[in-house]
C-alpha cells in the first residue's frame, strides 16, 4: 500500500510531464496540468492518513515530511487552477506564445516532482539532486519572458542557487565523513533514518563545519538575509504563478533540508547547538526586509520581501526550538506559505489589469474591481499579522515565546514585525484605496483559489482543529 | 611502502588542482582561462581516475570520463565557440587588482587547511588532505566568481568550484551516488551554457557581461 502512495506523489507529476512536454494545444495542456496536480494532492492526503510502514533506502514519509508534502501538493494543486486562468490571458496580450505554454506546463510538473522527490527522500545525496532539480525546472521559468529584466533575474537565480547547492553538497560530503567511521562505507552512511539514530557516536567537530556549509547552502535557497539577492528579482521578472510556488514552495524545501539537519546535530551532544546560528540569520533577513520593505515600488518586489521576512521569522523560530518554538515555526511556515501564494494569485491578476508591476501607477482597486481589491486587503492584512488571521497567531507565538526565554531578542523581533506591518500598510493603502489610478479594464480571474487560500487561514486564526494541534504538537517534538 | 605512493600521488594531483585555481585566478583573457579550465578539468579527471585505481571502485572511472570528455574538452570548446560567435570582449573585466586576488587566494587555502586539518584529523588519511585541498580549491573558485565581471568566466569559476566538490567527494572513500551526483552537475552546466543562457542572450543582448545586464534593470526597486 504504502510504496504505492509514496511513488504516486512522485509519478503521477513525472509522467504529468513527459505528457505535457509532448501536447501543443495550451487549453488542453492548462486542464491537464490542473487535474495531475489534483491527483498528486489526492494522494497527498491518503498518504496522510494510511498506515506508514518503516523506512526505505531511498525513500520515506515520517511525521515531520508528511506536513511539508501535504502543503506542497495542496498548494501546487491551487496554483495550477491559477495559473490556468493567469496564463490564457498572458497568450491573449501576447506575452507568451503557445511553445512557451507547452515548455512552461512541462516545467511546473517537473518542479513538483523535484519538490516532492526533495521531501520524501531518505537520502541526502538524493535529496541534494532533488533541490537542485527543483531550482533548475524554476530558473527556466523565472526566464520565461525573456525580458532583458527576467533573463538577469534569472541569471542571477542561477548563480547563486548553484553556488548555494554546491556549498550544500561539500556539507553533505563532511555528514557522511562524519557518519563514515560509525557506520560504515557505502549508501547506508547517507541514510537520513540511519543517521539519525547514530548522531550521537560522529564526530562533533565535522558535524559543525558540515552544518555550516549546510547552512550557507540551503540557507541561500531559503533567502536569508545576506544571500537572498537572487530572490526579488526572481519573484519580480518571472510569471506570476511561479512567484507563487517560489514563495509558498520553493523556500520551504530549502527550509526542510535544513531541519533535517538540525534535527542531526541536535541528536549529538558535543557539537555546537544549531539554534543561535539560525536565530541570528533570522533575525537578520526580518530586520533587514523590514526596512527593505519601505523602499520597494515593484508590488511583486515587496511581497517577495516580506517572504524574507516571513522566512526570517519561520528560521528565527525553529532556531529557538524547543516545543513552542517548533511549533510556532511549523504554524507560521504553514500560514506564510498560504497567505503569500494567495497575495501572488491577486497580484498576478492586479498587474494583469494595470499592466504594470509600479505601486505608483495602481489606486483604488477596491472601487474599480472590488474582488481583487478586497482579496489584497485581506491577503496583506494577514500577512502583516493582524488579528483574525492564523498569521497572527503564529507570530504571537513566536513573540509570546520568545520573551519568556529571551525577552532582548524578542524586543528585536517585535520591532521587525511592527516595521514591516508599517510598511505593507502603507502601500496598501495607495494601491487599494483612494480614486482609480491607471488602467481598469475588466479581467477574467479566477478568484476561488485565492479566496480558498485566506479562508484556509482565517479559519486557522479562529480555531485549529485539535487533531492539526496533536499532529504539530507532536512534529514540535521530533525537532527537538 | 606501496600505499604510501598511492597517497602521495592523489595528494600530488589534488595539489595540481589547487595549482591550477591560482592560474584562473591570474588570467586576463579569456581563450587562456579557458585552456585553463580544460586544463583544471584534465587534472580532476587524473585524481579522479587515481582514486578510482587505488579505492578499486570502478564506478569512479565514469566520473573521470566525464571529467575529461564533458569539463575538459566539450564545455571548454562550446565556450570558445560562444566567445567567438558572440564576439565578446576578450580580455576579462576583474573586480581587484591581481595581486591582491592572489594575496587572497593564498589567504583562502591557508583558512581551508588550517579549518579542515584538525577536523578531519580522524579520518583515514587520503581523504584527510583531500578534503581539506578540495575546499581550497571550492574557495578559490567562489573567489574567480565574485572577482570577475564577465558572465563566460562566472561559469569558469563555477565550474572550477565544482571541479573541487567532485574531488572532495572522490576523496571520500565509499560515497555512494558520486557518479550521480557528477552527472547532474554536468547537466546543470550544460543546461545553462547550452541552452537558457546563450539562446537567450544571442537573442536580446550584444554582451554577456552581467555589468550590461544590470543596466536594463533601470533603477526598477
Amino acid at each position: 500500500m504504502m510504496p504505492d502512495l509514496v511513488s504516486g506523489v512522485l509519478f503521477v507529476p513525472l509522467i504529468a510531464a513527459a505528457i505535457l512536454a509532448a501536447i501543443p494545444a495550451y487549453r488542453l495542456s492548462a486542464i491537464l496540468n490542473v487535474v495531475a496536480s489534483m491527483i498528486s494532492l489526492a494522494f497527498a492526503l491518503l498518504l496522510l492518513v494510511a498506515d506508514r510502514p518503516g523506512p526505505g533506502n531511498l525513500l520515506f514519509v515520517d511525521d515531520l515530511n508528511i506536513v511539508f508534502i501535504v502543503l506542497n501538493s495542496f498548494v501546487g494543486f491551487t496554483t495550477s487552477v491559477f495559473s490556468a486562468s493567469y496564463i490564457a490571458h498572458e497568450l491573449e496580450i501576447g506575452r507568451l506564445t503557445p511553445f512557451h505554454l507547452r515548455f512552461y506546463h512541462a516545467m511546473y510538473q517537473l518542479m513538483l516532482f523535484g519538490m516532492n522527490l526533495a521531501l520524501t527522500a531518505n537520502n541526502i545525496g538524493l535529496m541534494w539532486v532533488a533541490v537542485e532539480l527543483a531550482t533548475l525546472t524554476t530558473v527556466v521559468m523565472v526566464g520565461l519572458y525573456r525580458t532583458p529584466a527576467a533573463l538577469e533575474a534569472a541569471w542571477k537565480y542561477f548563480i547563486l542557487g548553484s553556488v548555494g547547492i554546491a556549498l550544500a553538497l561539500f556539507g553533505t560530503i563532511l555528514v557522511y565523513l562524519a557518519a563514515r567511521p560509525v557506520i560504515g562505507e557505502g549508501m547506508d552512511a547517507m541514510v537520513w533514518t540511519t543517521l539519525a539514530g547514530h548522531a550521537k557516536d560522529f564526530d562533533p567537530s565535522l558535524l559543525n563545519i558540515a552544518f555550516v556549509f549546510l547552512l550557507l547552502g540551503y540557507g541561500t535557497k531559503v533567502g536569508l538575509a545576506p544571500l537572498h539577492a537572487w530572490l526579488p528579482d526572481a519573484h519580480a521578472e518571472g510569471p506570476t504563478p511561479i512567484s507563487a510556488v517560489l514563495s509558498g514552495l520553493l523556500l520551504n524545501v530549502a527550509l526542510y533540508a535544513l531541519l533535517r539537519f538540525k534535527i542531526l546535530l541536535a541528536g549529538n551532544p558535543l557539537s555546537i547547538a544549531p539554534g543561535p546560528l539560525m536565530v541570528g540569520l533570522g533575525l537578520l533577513s526580518l530586520i533587514f526586509a523590514a526596512f527593505m520593505l519601505y523602499r520597494r515600488r515593484d508590488i511583486k518586489r515587496m511581497f517577495a520581501y516580506s517572504s524574507i521576512e516571513h522566512m526570517g521569522i519561520i528560521v528565527f523560530a525553529f532556531g529557538m526550538a524547543g516545543p513552542l518554538g517548533n511549533f510556532a515555526g511549523l504554524m507560521q511556515m504553514t500560514m506564510h506559505s498560504l497567505t503569500k501564494s494567495a497575495i501572488f494569485f491577486t497580484v498576478g491578476h492586479i498587474v494583469q489589469v494595470k499592466r504594470t508591476q509600479w505601486m505608483t501607477e495602481m489606486g483604488g482597486l477596491t472601487t474599480s474591481h472590488p474582488l481583487l481589491g478586497w482579496g489584497l486587503v485581506a491577503g496583506v492584512a494577514a500577512i502583516a499579522g493582524l488579528p483574525p488571521f492564523g498569521v497572527f497567531m503564529s507570530e504571537f507565538l513566536v513573540v509570546s515565546s520568545t520573551f519568556a526565554r529571551e525577552p532582548i531578542l524578542a524586543g528585536l523581533l517585535v520591532f521587525g514585525l511592527l516595521l514591516s506591518f508599517g510598511a505593507l500598510l502603507l502601500r496598501l493603502t495607495d494601491v487599494a484605496f483612494g480614486p482609480v489610478k491607471g488602467l481598469a479594464g475588466p479581467v477574467d480571474a479566477s478568484t476561488i483559489p485565492l479566496f480558498v487560500h485566506l479562508g484556509i487561514v482565517l479559519t486557522a486564526g479562529i480555531w485549529l482543529p485539535p487533531m492539526v494541534v496533536a499532529w504539530f504538537q507532536h512534529v514540535a517534538e521530533m525537532l527537538g | 611502502m606501496l600505499r604510501g605512493i598511492s597517497f602521495d600521488i592523489a595528494h600530488m594531483l589534488a595539489g595540481f588542482l589547487v595549482l591550477a585555481s591560482f592560474l584562473m585566478l591570474y588570467q586576463d583573457r579569456l581563450y587562456a582561462l579557458l585552456n585553463v579550465l580544460a586544463l583544471h578539468a584534465f587534472i580532476l579527471a587524473l585524481s579522479v581516475a587515481w582514486q578510482a585505481h587505488i579505492q578499486h571502485a570502478p564506478h569512479l572511472f565514469i566520473t573521470a570520463i566525464i571529467a575529461l570528455g564533458f569539463k575538459a574538452m566539450l564545455i571548454p570548446w562550446a565556450l570558445r565557440k560562444i566567445v567567438f560567435r558572440l564576439g565578446i570582449h576578450r580580455e576579462i573585466e576583474a573586480v581587484g587588482g591581481i595581486g591582491l586576488t592572489m594575496l587572497a587566494g593564498i589567504a583562502l587555502v591557508a583558512l581551508s587547511l588550517e579549518v579542515m586539518l584538525p577536523v578531519t584529523a580522524h579520518t583515514d588519511p587520503v581523504a584527510r588532505e583531500d578534503i581539506a585541498l578540495a575546499l581550497s580549491v571550492v574557495l578559490i573558485g567562489l573567489l574567480t566568481m565574485v572577482t570577475r565581471r564577465n558572465a563566460v568566466s562566472q561559469i569558469v569559476g563555477f565550474m572550477s568550484l565544482e571541479n573541487g566538490i567532485i574531488l572532495a567527494a572522490t576523496g571520500a572513500r565509499g560515497m555512494p551516488l558520486v557518479v550521480e551526483i557528477s552527472v547532474a552537475f554536468s547537466v546543470l552546466v550544460a543546461f545553462i551554457v547550452v541552452g537558457i543562457f546563450l539562446f537567450r542572450i544571442r537573442e536580446r543582448f550584444d554582451s554577456v557581461d552581467v555589468g550590461a545586464i544590470d543596466l536594463h534593470r533601470g533603477g526598477r526597486q
